[in-house]
């Protein structure tokens, strides 16, 4: 299992993603409705997938969570989606987003892979206009773009600030198309709990119907996993609340590799945490930085008055406010990449000059204000500052809002080949469920393009490679031993669980599970706290299953159970996530180790012993986790540490 | 054809043409009876009604006019009993008065006092004129033309009774609450309407009902007051 | 400021969908101003967790007012006492101390409920699977600039399809109509060149599959765009008409 084999193909980093195309091997029509693929997930990647899919004959089997493939939480993201299009003429080329995610990655993403990704960015965009996806236009009718953290070039497409609602609402609008013609079925209020795999191979899955409770089995030739990030490991995160890491934990227990755990992107502008109840963080738009300045008193005793509600943050003078972004980045000051935007706040805050609960800065609009006129920012941020005054009860045009770093997206995941195949032959990941393209970090409106390239332009292509080779094997009866294993596998999981009839409930334990990892597996992570992290988490793993309480039973719907059974699976990444940060010693995009850093607290690289992708193997529940390497190999790019001073 | 009137659209298009076609019956029924109040002779209305009663394209429109609301009555019924079934549990707390007009949600209502009040008001007029006959509908001559005097029938019954006179004015305000929703909602309908007419039709749906509900009131309060 | 209140709820519990559901009351206490009425939720399903009776079950997901999912009618109206938001951005500040709150599902014939509060809105995806699309498969597709759209009817196009499917214009229509749901599809596909193509086929095929489905029809009553959280004009009711009659005409 240790022999890693990205498969990337052969020829110029231009020409691989073509001379792939030119020599895969393909099904014919006939055949390709005796193929049944399974595709868990309606996300972008999800829906992307199983409607192209659909349209192509293959006989798909759609799954979610959700009580609507249109719910999946694809629909939160704000801010756009890249391309290479160069329509502003301003010398953008798939070259170049290529460079730039790569050099926003940290250099930890494979080449290959992130070249196909810019080259097919642009089909996307056509995909979507055709679908009626309603782009914002300029006056002469053609689209507009606007600028986004780590780019010199405009490439980002928009449709208000709800670009991924409207580009998931195209895709699911093309899946419930072929839902209509019959070539893909959906199982909505459907969850897997297991992955079947026979002869070596993923033949299928068990899902729990969460309405009636009881346990299916699912046949497919294939089996895709679109089932996005773990961000929800940190228990408060922007993913929603049903976001999980179950399937990718069920996948690694089978023997598929996980990539990466520990790079988890935090993102700078999220609205504070403001007391134990909450339930989540909600992201404000990346593009708020555009025009707000970040700041928090420069004076101790002045953030100490205002956390005591003594002073107004309009009553600082502006000698007594530290722009610090702009102080240390002055190149790029408030527009600095994500990960050194949120790193720069927590200092900020750990240092005492943390304002409203103390793990807050400011986001100060009144330079915008004066500059640009009231309407101007109100019609750029309007619907934002809505929603920030609906949350938190102030007027950030008279005001200055309040942020913080929250978890927002997972660059880990899967590990896949160039085909996005795990190390599990017939086993796919797609979108945030895989490592493949952000490296260490992600750039701001690239995940969308991710998921839409894996699920419309990707795929279906490398999943006929596979299926060609099958086109032989009937469907299996889900009577096989296999698949009653599987079941009964999952059966004792449940009724364990809801024997241990404990006194605590899902929650509480996550929220546990959720400090530990925010504290010393978060923004700033060191060998000691890594360590302790590690010994915590098997206590919080040992009164899970030990002291957890979840009450009514397994027949039926059982909202506690479902957490419950996530949860189990949450505290085993936040292991892995641990192992693997430990393991990485060097600093790089997301991942922030303290004892690699420059003199003045940047990110230090080293390349020479850690550009690779850490592989983990399952070993068992009571065993550490074994981990293997992927070397990254750079043929085209130079290795460069970054600079945004 | 026949499946077009049983969609939903199908169903409420056939209320907003009848509405409107109504619509247009009250406001020549209104023209004409303002009469009333501008000749306490009598003559002028008395005119009026027989041209009415006489003109070939009017009796061609009378059982058409029968029939418009005979179909609004019959399609309102159909319509409410169909949007009943689509919520056959309702909420225990119910608070849509942020959200929405009493009127427009209780047309049917409004359309069935309205009917009550037809009935009374055709039995009072338009039964005696065209089959009992009364003694107050004699033959008078104006403009050397022999004609019922129609004048009589209407002014005797606001002059000698307060309480149809109340009637009437209560039916007339209704009728204008019925018109304040029913006007832009036909326009609405029949997909005359977008986010810049919506409006204007709203006003003038209010102006219009306002107009037909003063302008029906008028008369019976006239005789009350003058007489 | 922030301070804590206590309330009095009465909740909708029904265990499954075909049985009897009842009210029951629920007191919660200390319930910070500041913290959303889902997590009120949160905290009285914790309450329950203790007293070692089952949680009361609602949807909810992104909480953040884009998903859709979230679907409570409080205090007699979909979403609750708030204006253009979902259930999941109330925030208890709307509420005062020692207030009952009624709390009870979506009701419709086309959305049966499933538990407690939660409604089945999958009869939504039916109607989208009827014809809510551009008949386009993925690749081969011209230009994304090849068609220029004019920027007004781009614009009307995303208002419209700003709609997040919670099913609250059903929630808050006297006659459980969808019509503003099916209209906000319609309407944005029939604005922009690429969607007109099959828009006789879409209108018919959308409203046919929405009167099967059992919701009721549209009388005007203006409740489903008040309280729609994306803000969704009736306008685009107009505009449905216009094309679902258009269609039928030319037939």
């Amino acid at each position: 299992m240790s022999v890693i084999n990205s498969k990337i193909p052969e020829g110029p980093l231009a020409q691989k993603w073509t001379n792939y195309k030119n020599h895969q091997k393909l099904v014919n029509p006939s055949n390709k409705r005796k193929l049944d693929v399974i595709i868990v997930g309606t996300g972008l990647a999800g829906a992307s997938a199983a409607a192209s899919l659909g349209e192509m004959g293959f006989n798909v089997k759609n799954f979610t969570i959700q009580d609507s493939p249109r719910r999946a939480h694809s629909i939160a993201a704000q801010g756009g989606i890249n391309a290479a299009k160069n329509y502003p003429n301003d010398g953008d080329s798939v070259y170049r987003l290529f460079y730039d995610t790569i050099k926003g990655g940290d250099y930890r993403a494979r080449e290959a892979n992130v070249y196909r990704l810019a080259e097919v960015s642009n089909s996307i965009i056509d995909q979507c206009v055709a679908q009626g996806v309603p782009f914002a236009r300029e006056y002469g009718g053609l689209l507009d773009n606007r600028s986004f953290g780590g780019a010199q070039v405009s490439r980002t497409f928009y449709a208000k600030g709800q670009t991924g609602q409207q580009l998931l609402l195209g895709a699911y609008q093309a899946l419930m198309r072929q839902v209509n013609k019959g070539s893909v079925t959906m199982y909505t209020r459907n969850e897997l709990v297991e992955i079947v795999v026979v002869d070596g191979k993923a033949r299928g899955i068990i899902t729990r119907d969460l309405v009636t409770g009881e346990l299916q089995r699912h046949f497919g030739h294939a089996v895709v996993l679109a089932t996005g990030g773990y961000g929800n490991t940190f228990f408060l995160s922007t993913n929603a609340m049903g976001s999980n890491g179950s399937a990718a934990v069920k996948a690694y227990h089978k023997g598929a590799l996980f990539a990466n755990p520990c790079m988890a992107q935090i993102h700078p502008t999220c609205i504070p945490v403001h007391g134990e109840f909450q339930s989540k963080l909600t992201l404000m738009s990346e593009s708020l930085r555009n025009d707000g300045r970040i700041w928090v008193p420069k004076k101790k005793e002045d953030a100490e008055a205002i956390r005591a509600g003594k002073l107004k943050p309009t009553q600082i003078a502006e000698d007594d406010r530290d722009y610090y972004l702009e102080r240390r980045y002055p190149a790029f000051g408030n527009l600095v990449p994500r990960d050194v935007a949120s790193r720069a706040a927590k200092e900020r805050c750990d240092a005492g000059f943390g304002v409203g609960t103390g793990l807050a800065v400011y986001l100060d609009f009144k330079s915008a204000i004066d500059r640009l006129g009231r309407d101007a920012i109100e019609a750029r941020y309007g619907n934002l500052f809505q929603m920030y005054e609906k949350i938190v009860d102030e007027n950030p045009y008279e005001t200055p809002m309040m942020i913080y770093p929250a978890i927002h997206y997972t660059m880990g995941g899967l590990w896949v080949d160039y085909e996005l195949q795990t190390n599990i032959p017939g086993l796919f990941a797609a979108g945030e469920a895989n490592f493949s393209d952000h490296g260490a970090n992600r750039l701001g409106a690239s995940a969308l393009m991710q998921g839409l390239a894996d699920g419309y332009f990707v795929l279906p292509y490398t999943i006929q490679n596979y299926l060609a080779d099958d086109i032989r094997t009937p469907r299996m009866t889900t009577e096989e031993k296999e698949f009653v294993e599987a079941e009964k596998s999952v059966k004792d999981r449940f009724e364990k669980l809801l024997s241990i009839k404990g006194n605590r409930s899902v929650d509480s334990i996550h929220k546990e599970l959720g400090l530990v990892m925010w504290d010393f597996v978060g923004m700033a992570r060191n060998k000691e706290g890594l360590q302790g992290a590690i010994e915590k988490i098997a206590k919080v793993k040992k009164e899970f299953w030990t002291n957890v309480r979840i009450p009514g039973n397994k027949e039926g719907m059982n909202i506690e159970l479902e957490k419950a059974s996530r949860l189990a699976d949450f505290i085993e990444i936040g292991e892995l996530m641990a192992h693997d940060a430990l393991n990485r010693e060097e600093s790089c995009g997301g991942h922030f180790r303290e004892e690699y850093q420059t003199g003045e607290g940047e990110a230090l690289r080293q390349d020479d012993k850690f550009a690779y992708v850490s592989c983990w193997e399952y070993q068992g529940t009571e065993k550490e986790p074994k981990m293997d390497k992927e070397d990254l190999v750079y043929e085209y790019v130079e290795m460069l540490q970054r600079n945004y001073k | 054809m026949s499946n077009f009137l049983t969609t939903s659209i199908g169903r409420k298009f056939l209320m907003s043409v009848t509405g409107l076609f109504l619509m247009m019956f009250i406001m020549v029924h209104l023209t004409i009876n303002l009469l009333l109040i501008f000749d306490d002779s009598g003559d002028l209305f008395n005119q009026g009604a027989h041209f009415m009663a006489t003109n070939p394209a009017i009796k061609i429109m009378e059982p058409v006019l029968a029939l418009g609301f005979l179909v609004h009555i019959i399609w309102s019924l159909v319509v409410s009993l169909q949007n009943m079934k689509a919520r056959p549990i309702g909420y225990k707390q119910l608070n849509n008065s942020q959200s929405s007009s009493w009127a427009s949600r209780n047309m049917l209502i409004l359309g069935a006092l309205i009917f009550v009040f037809l009935v009374m008001h055709i039995i009072q007029f338009f039964w005696k004129i065209k089959v009992t006959g009364d003694p107050l509908l004699q033959h008078v001559t104006v403009g050397g033309e022999e004609m019922e005097n129609t004048y009589a029938l209407v002014a005797t019954l606001f002059k000698e009774s307060l309480l149809y006179s109340i009637a009437y004015v209560v039916g007339a305000i209704l009728l204008g609450m019925h018109l304040v929703h029913g006007f832009w909602s036909a326009f609405q309908t029949i997909g005359f309407a977008n986010q810049i007419w919506l409006k204007r039709l709203k006003v003038v749906g209010a102006v219009f009902a306002i107009i037909i509900a003063i302008g029906f009131s008028v008369i019976p309060l006239y005789f009350q007051i003058k007489f | 400021m922030e301070k804590t209140i206590n309330l009095t709820l009465k909740v909708w519990r029904q265990n499954g969908p075909k049985e009897k559901g009842r009210f029951e009351t629920y007191q919660v206490s200390n319930i910070s101003t500041d913290s959303s009425f889902l997590e009120m939720m949160d905290i009285l399903n914790e309450q329950l967790i203790s007293e070692n009776k089952e949680p009361i079950a609602f949807d909810h997901d992104c909480r953040e007012g884009i998903c859709g999912m979230c679907s409570l009618y409080i205090n007699g109206r979909p979403h609750g006492p708030d204006e253009d938001i979902t259930t999941c951005q109330l925030h208890m500040r709307k509420f005062k101390d020692g207030e009952t709150v009624t709390i009870e599902p979506w009701r419709a014939a086309a959305f049966p409920i499933i538990k407690d509060l939660i409604v089945d809105r999958t009869a939504f995806d039916t109607i989208i699977a009827a014809g809510g699309y551009v008949s386009v498969n993925t690749g081969g597709i011209p230009d994304a600039n090849a068609i220029p759209i004019a920027k007004v009817a781009a614009d009307e196009a995303m208002d419209a399809a700003s709609c997040i499917g919670c099913g609250a214009c059903v929630a808050a229509c006297k006659n459980s109509s969808a019509m503003l749901f099916v209209s906000a599809k319609v309407s944005q596909l029939a604005l922009l060149p690429q969607g007109k193509v099959e828009a006789k086929r879409r209108a018919k095929a959308m409203v046919a599959k929405m009167d099967e489905l059992g919701f009721g029809g549209c009388t005007n009553t203006g409740a489903c765009e008040v309280e729609c959280p994306k803000n969704i004009s009736i306008s685009n009711i107009s505009r449905l008409n216009r094309e679902f009659l258009k269609a039928r005409f030319s037939d």
